[in-house]
C-alpha cells in the first residue's frame, strides 16, 4: 500500500448504503484535502432530493457536477441521475450517457476506472452495501493502478452482495466497519 | 480495465490518427475518458485483445470500420427523456415558436430518433406540426436508418409512457404508435415533416437557420475545445432569439459563446440567442 495523500475518494454504494454515507458526511471535518465523489445507484426519471439530503448531513453543499466542471478538493460531489460519471486528465468531470452497466446509470465501475486512470496511486475507492456486482471490476482496476480500496465489512451490510463480490476480485482491499470508516479514510 | 484490455494514451492517439487519415472522421477532440471506454467496448464486442489487432482491422478492412463507427458512438436515447425538460418546452418555448409562419427545428445528434418522435408529438399536440420542418442529424448513418423507420422496442414503452405523462402529456400515448409483438412503430404522419440526414458536428458546417436547436447530451462526448467550436456552429445556425436546448447537466457557463445567450430555464438548460 502506498502512503501518498489521496487526491480523490470515490465512494460507491447501492441498496443499504445511504445511511452509511450520511454517517460519513456527518463526521466529515470542515476541511479535507481531497475531492469526495459519491456514486450511488439511483432512479433516473423522478425528481430527486438526494443532493439536499446529503448536504444536510455534511453541512456543506453537495454538488451534482455539470459536464466538464473542475474537480476541486474539499468538496463533496454526487454523480447526477442518469449519467455515468467519468474523470478526465485535466481534472474535470465528464458525463456519459452510454448503456447502463449492471442495470445502473450511474454505475460504479466506470467511475472507479476513470478515477484510476487519472489519479493512479492518489485515488481511493470505497465500496459500500449493495445488491449486485457493480464496482468489483472498477475497484480491481483502481488497485491495479496503484490506488487503495476500502470495502464495507459484509457482515455490517444490509445488502452484502456487492462487497462480497468485490472482495473476491480485490484481495488487497481493506475491510472496514462503518464505525471505523472516517478514521480509516483520514489516516490514509 | 480488468477485462484484460489495457490501452495507453498514445495508443488512443494512434487509433484516432488512423481513423482520421483513412476515413476522414476526427475524434481528436472527443472527451478522452468516454472515448477510451467506447474503444474498449468495441474491442470487447469484436473479441480483440490488443491495440495492434484493432489497428490492423481498421487499416485493412473498411467494412470493419463501418461497424466500428456504429458501435463507437453512443446511440442510447429515450422518448421524453427528462420529462421536466419537455414540460418546460411545452410551457415556455413552443408557444413562442407558434408566432413563426414556418417553424424550423434541428435535432443535432439525434441518435435513433426517440427525442425527435417526442418533439413531433409535442408539436402535434400544440397544433403546430403541419407548419414545422424538423431536421434530424447524426454522425452515424445506421442510427438514421433506424430513426426513419420509427421503430421503438416494446420493452421501453412502459417507461416512455410514464415519461410522457410526467412531461404534461394528456392524450392516450398509445394513439401515437402501432403496436407489434416486440416493437411499436411511430405513426408515419408524425414523421412526415422530419428530414433525417447525416451531419458531423466536428467537420460539417451551418446548413440552415433554426428557431430551436436541440443538442442534448451530445456535447458531453467532446472536450472543451470542441464544445466551444460546436457551440459557435449552433449559435450561427440560430435565428436571433432562437432557442438552444442542451442536456440537463450540460452548461454554457465556461463557454466562449456564453455572453451571446440568455438563460430561459437554468434547470432544464434552455438558452436563447440574444440578437
Amino acid at each position: 500500500m502506498n502512503s501518498l495523500a489521496p487526491e480523490i475518494v470515490v465512494v460507491g454504494g447501492s441498496a443499504g448504503s445511504v445511511s452509511i454515507i450520511i454517517q460519513l458526511l456527518e463526521q466529515l471535518p470542515e476541511t479535507f484535502p481531497f475531492a469526495l465523489v459519491l456514486v450511488i445507484h439511483r432512479q433516473k426519471s423522478v425528481p430527486s432530493e438526494m443532493d439536499k439530503v446529503f448536504g444536510f448531513s455534511s453541512k456543506m453543499r453537495v454538488i451534482e457536477p455539470n459536464d466538464k466542471d473542475f474537480v476541486v478538493p474539499n468538496r463533496v460531489y454526487l454523480a447526477p441521475q442518469n449519467y455515468h460519471l467519468l474523470l478526465e486528465q485535466d481534472r474535470t468531470f465528464s458525463l456519459d450517457y452510454s448503456e447502463a452497466i449492471h442495470y445502473s446509470r450511474p454505475a460504479l465501475d466506470p467511475a472507479f476506472e476513470s478515477a484510476a486512470d487519472v489519479y493512479g496511486p492518489r485515488a481511493v475507492g470505497i465500496l459500500l452495501s449493495g445488491a449486485n456486482q457493480d464496482g468489483s471490476q472498477g475497484l480491481a482496476y483502481l488497485v491495479q493502478r496503484g490506488g487503495r480500496a476500502l470495502i464495507q465489512d459484509p457482515q455490517s451490510c444490509e445488502f452484502p452482495a456487492m462487497p462480497l463480490a468485490a472482495l473476491q476480485v480485490v484481495s488487497q482491499a481493506e475491510v472496514v466497519k462503518p464505525a471505523d470508516l472516517n478514521n480509516r479514510l483520514f489516516s490514509l | 480495465m480488468s477485462d484484460g484490455i489495457d490501452i495507453l494514451p498514445h495508443e488512443i492517439d494512434e487509433i484516432i490518427q488512423v481513423i482520421r487519415e483513412q476515413y476522414g472522421y476526427d475524434f481528436m477532440d472527443y472527451s478522452r475518458a468516454s472515448f477510451t471506454r467506447r474503444v474498449k467496448h468495441c474491442m470487447q464486442r469484436a473479441g480483440l485483445k490488443t491495440m495492434y489487432e484493432l489497428r490492423y482491422h481498421l487499416i485493412n478492412e473498411p467494412s470493419f470500420f463501418v461497424w466500428f463507427l456504429q458501435t463507437l458512438t453512443v446511440n442510447v436515447t429515450e422518448m421524453f427523456r427528462d420529462p421536466a425538460f419537455y414540460r418546460q418546452l411545452r410551457d415556455t418555448v413552443i408557444p413562442r415558436l407558434a408566432s413563426y409562419p414556418i417553424i424550423k427545428i434541428w435535432h443535432a445528434g439525434c441518435a435513433t430518433g426517440e427525442e425527435v418522435y417526442s418533439m413531433a408529438i409535442i408539436l402535434k399536440e400544440a397544433g403546430l406540426l403541419d407548419r414545422t420542418r424538423i431536421y434530424a442529424t447524426d454522425i452515424n448513418p445506421a442510427n438514421l436508418e433506424k430513426a426513419r423507420k420509427g421503430i421503438v422496442p416494446l420493452s421501453a414503452m412502459k417507461e416512455y409512457t410514464a415519461n410522457y405523462i410526467r412531461s404534461g402529456g394528456t392524450e392516450d400515448f398509445s394513439s401515437y404508435y402501432e403496436a407489434h409483438p416486440d416493437h411499436v412503430v411511430i405513426r408515419p404522419d408524425l414523421l412526415q415533416k422530419v428530414l433525417f440526414s447525416q451531419h458531423n458536428l466536428v467537420t460539417d458546417q451551418v446548413f440552415n437557420e433554426f428557431q430551436l436547436i436541440c443538442c442534448r447530451n451530445v456535447l458531453i462526448y467532446f472536450n472543451k475545445n470542441l464544445q466551444n467550436r460546436v457551440l459557435h456552429l449552433l449559435y450561427d445556425s440560430l435565428v436571433p432569439l432562437g432557442y438552444l436546448a442542451l442536456g440537463m447537466k450540460e452548461s454554457l457557463l465556461f463557454m466562449e459563446i456564453r455572453p451571446e445567450f440568455e438563460g430561459v430555464s437554468e434547470a432544464s438548460k434552455i438558452f436563447r440567442r440574444k440578437h
